[in-house]
């Protein structure tokens, strides 16, 4: 089932024009540079991109940008707090006729999940109860990715990273559960919020064409496929990206004017091993034996979010 | 011209007013706080037409101040002690970016034991970070600092942001008579600010605050922001000139109070200067030849002006308001660097190493030549700035494709 999609109905209505340019420092087949990527088609070349430490910082290396327009780097906590200085100086140039109209600017930060959940997430809250009209791009590949793949609040429960290693006494790896950033943010009442996907780029490119025409904070978060980090080909990338969408792992939101909605559910779940064995991260869980338990667990958080999604009001 | 009775922090915030600042991020701590409540009267009042956003932490208060200068805007801001120090991170990267905002620091001493009372380990552990330091003693020399400050920190062969400091309760909190120039005077010696060199907008694409790879690079950038600090001494002679012919008052780097025959000099900075005044009156008047030297720009270091007016003492003393733990007086050091002892070895200084930049074997040939020749002339302590030709034009290269329109090729 799909919600009915306003501005972008066939993949020939995606802009052809590329603002982010290839050949870039980021590892093979990164589902957040995908995602970026549409994310900047659908919102034009007229974007100033406000960054916090992570993957990301790795797209500028002086003296080369591959964006078409403007890059600030700022540092792993306040990326938000960049956003504001440039929203209000152009609008107080703009005001003072010092900057022309149509010289402004659309003001996004982009930040991995590791500073969005943690270090960032103050200065994110701060920049939402200001109602601060920016965009906030998230990439979550669930783990400090630029780092080598250490835990993260993201990081999935039963998923390995470099910090919740397997071992006999941790078995599961990750032991703790997903911190869900969606809520923490929804609490608050932005504008929009939505989740996003690469394999999904009709839902992620009419999300961001919708969000566009509203004023305040506008929030995304990617999944962001992680090769390396996940143990997966780069190929492959999208195709995993897209099975945690058809597990129900990641389920594709929104959140506006009040209401959650989700824009994609999809018609028959595919069981969350399918998901699972894909991934070098969760390999432990079905070697040397299955932990039943561990995969128990992750099928039932998926089913009775999806319960509950049903049973809530849209 | 308007006098009136003004808190060092009221005089602060005149001086933004003055100055005309367009952006003002916020966050309270004592002792600031009536800098950031006077400007924000202000500004919902209407009487300054600028925008005041208070955050959630001086480390979100400083990126947006940053960002804000980036994109083109004045700003201006204010913090003390922790708040200073918890923004500490983004003082590098606000001195990296070269937006020449001003933040006013309100001197206090550092946790633990939490106190509100003033000394100088905020403002000195903030020395190294590429802002220009301007050291108050009134609250006169509060509001022209500040103005001072813009003029200097937006002068195009400086372009790096300016704190000035003043002491927190006893200047802070103290009254003093104040003048407040005539907003036309202000506007002759200041004007609006208009950046060439850091603006966003659509039609002006840029990349700031970009990674570098490599210490050749991340050196260059450094030794640009040294010497853009070291161009800084003799702007602010320019400028404390330009200051003098509109306003009557005279700042120097540094400044000297019964110096010109005294055998023995106190060097101190900041309010306590005054104290240290009163006690060099009542010596003289005991007999003893003793005089006052107070540090006023503390970044850039005016070594020159220093080793000029200590040189041919009996004696030095130098106070210090702070104390580096396991090293003692930060002052002390700076002092001591300024002066050529003649009788210890010459101490000659050189910067390396940035950024993981490799060290040539040359470097310390030139580094032996130089050497032999301290023995003979006594060195220097200003800093030799180690670059190679062949990095310089790897540099070089990268700032051609960086700014093509602006580096000239060959």
């Amino acid at each position: 089932m799909q919600t009915r999609r306003e501005i972008y109905q066939s993949i020939k209505q995606i802009p052809r024009e590329e603002y982010l340019a290839a050949g870039t420092g980021l590892c093979g087949g990164c589902g957040g540079l995908l995602a970026l990527r549409l994310f900047y088609k659908a919102l034009g070349p007229r974007t100033i991109f406000v960054n916090a430490a992570g993957c990301m910082t790795l797209l500028a290396v002086f003296p080369f940008s591959p964006f078409r327009s403007s890059w600030l780097y700022t540092a792993m906590a306040s990326a938000p707090a960049g956003a504001q200085g440039i929203r209000d100086a152009l609008d107080i140039l703009i005001a003072n006729g010092k900057l022309p109209k149509n010289d402004d600017l659309k003001v996004v930060v982009v930040t991995g999940d590791g500073a969005a959940h943690g270090i960032g997430l103050q200065a994110t809250l701060a920049a939402i109860y200001r109602g601060l009209d920016f965009y906030y791009f998230c990439y979550d590949n669930e783990a400090f990715g630029n780092t080598g793949f250490q835990m993260s609040p993201a990081s999935p429960l039963g998923s390995r990273t470099t910090t919740t290693p397997t071992t006999p006494a941790t078995p599961a790896g990750t032991r703790t559960h997903k911190q869900d950033l969606f809520e923490l943010w929804r609490a608050q009442h932005p504008a929009f919020i939505a989740t996003v996907s690469p394999a999904y780029p009709l839902d992620l490119l009419d999300k961001v064409g919708r969000a566009d025409r509203l004023t305040g904070p506008k929030l995304f978060i990617s999944l962001a496929s992680c090769p390396p980090g996940w143990g997966v080909e780069p190929a492959d990338s999208v195709e995993v990206a897209k099975l945690a969408v058809d597990t129900g792992v990641w389920p594709l939101k929104e959140f506006h004017d009040g209401h959650v909605i989700h824009t994609v559910v999809p018609h028959r779940f595919h069981p969350v091993e399918d998901y699972l064995t894909r991934q070098a991260r969760y390999r432990h869980l079905f070697e040397p034996a299955r932990q039943e338990d561990v995969l128990q667990q992750l099928q039932s958080d998926v089913d009775h979010y999806w319960e509950r999604a049903r049973s809530e009001p849209a | 011209m308007n006098r009136q009775l003004l808190t060092g922090n009221a005089a602060a915030a005149w001086g933004a007013r003055l100055a005309e600042v367009e952006y003002i991020p916020a966050y309270p701590i004592t002792p600031q706080t009536e800098i950031i409540e006077s400007l924000a009267q202000w500004v919902a009042r209407g009487e300054l037409a600028a925008r005041l956003v208070t955050m959630d932490s001086e480390h979100s208060m400083l990126t947006a101040a940053g960002a804000a200068a980036a994109t083109g805007a004045r700003v201006f801001t204010a913090s003390s002690s922790q708040g200073l120090l918890y923004g500490f991170e983004m003082l590098y990267t606000l001195a990296g970016w070269r937006v020449p905002l001003v933040l006013v620091n309100v001197s206090r001493a550092l946790s633990a034991p939490i106190t509100l009372e003033p000394d100088h380990n905020d403002v000195l552990a903030a020395r190294d970070a590429g802002f220009l330091q301007l050291h108050a003693e009134s609250c006169q020399e509060v509001l022209d600092s500040v103005l001072m400050a813009y003029r200097l920190a937006e002068h195009p062969d400086v372009l790096l942001p300016a704190l000035v400091n003043l002491d927190g309760f006893y200047l802070s909190f103290t009254r003093e008579p104040v003048a407040l120039p005539p907003l036309d005077a202000v506007r002759a010696f200041l004007p609006a600010y208009h950046p060439d060199h850091a603006r966003f907008s659509a039609s002006h694409a840029m990349a700031q605050g970009v990674a570098v790879l490599g210490g050749s690079a991340y050196t260059f950038f450094k030794y640009q922001m040294q010497r853009a600090a070291e161009a800084a001494l003799p702007v602010h002679d320019t400028i404390a000139a330009e200051f003098e012919h509109h306003f009557g008052r005279r700042y120097g780097s540094v400044e000297g109070y019964q110096l010109d025959d005294a055998e023995f000099v106190i060097v101190m900075s900041n309010s306590f200067s005054t104290v240290g005044r009163a006690a060099v009156s009542r010596l003289r008047r005991q007999g003893e030849k003793i005089g006052l030297l107070r540090l006023r720009l503390l970044r850039p270091f005016p070594h020159g002006d220093i080793a000029r007016l200590l040189a041919g003492r009996r004696a030095v003393a130098v106070i210090d308001q702070n104390i580096s733990v396991g090293k003692g007086g930060i002052l002390f050091a700076e002092v001591a660097s300024a002066l050529r002892a003649r009788t210890a070895p010459p101490l000659i200084s050189f910067i390396s190493g940035l950024g993981g930049r490799r060290f040539r074997p040359e470097e310390f040939d030139q580094i032996a030549a130089a050497l032999h020749q301290a023995e003979q002339d006594g060195g220097s302590p200003e800093p030799q700035l180690l670059f190679t030709a062949a990095e310089y034009e790897s540099v070089r290269k990268m700032l051609q494709i960086a700014h093509p329109d602006t580096v000239e090729t060959g």
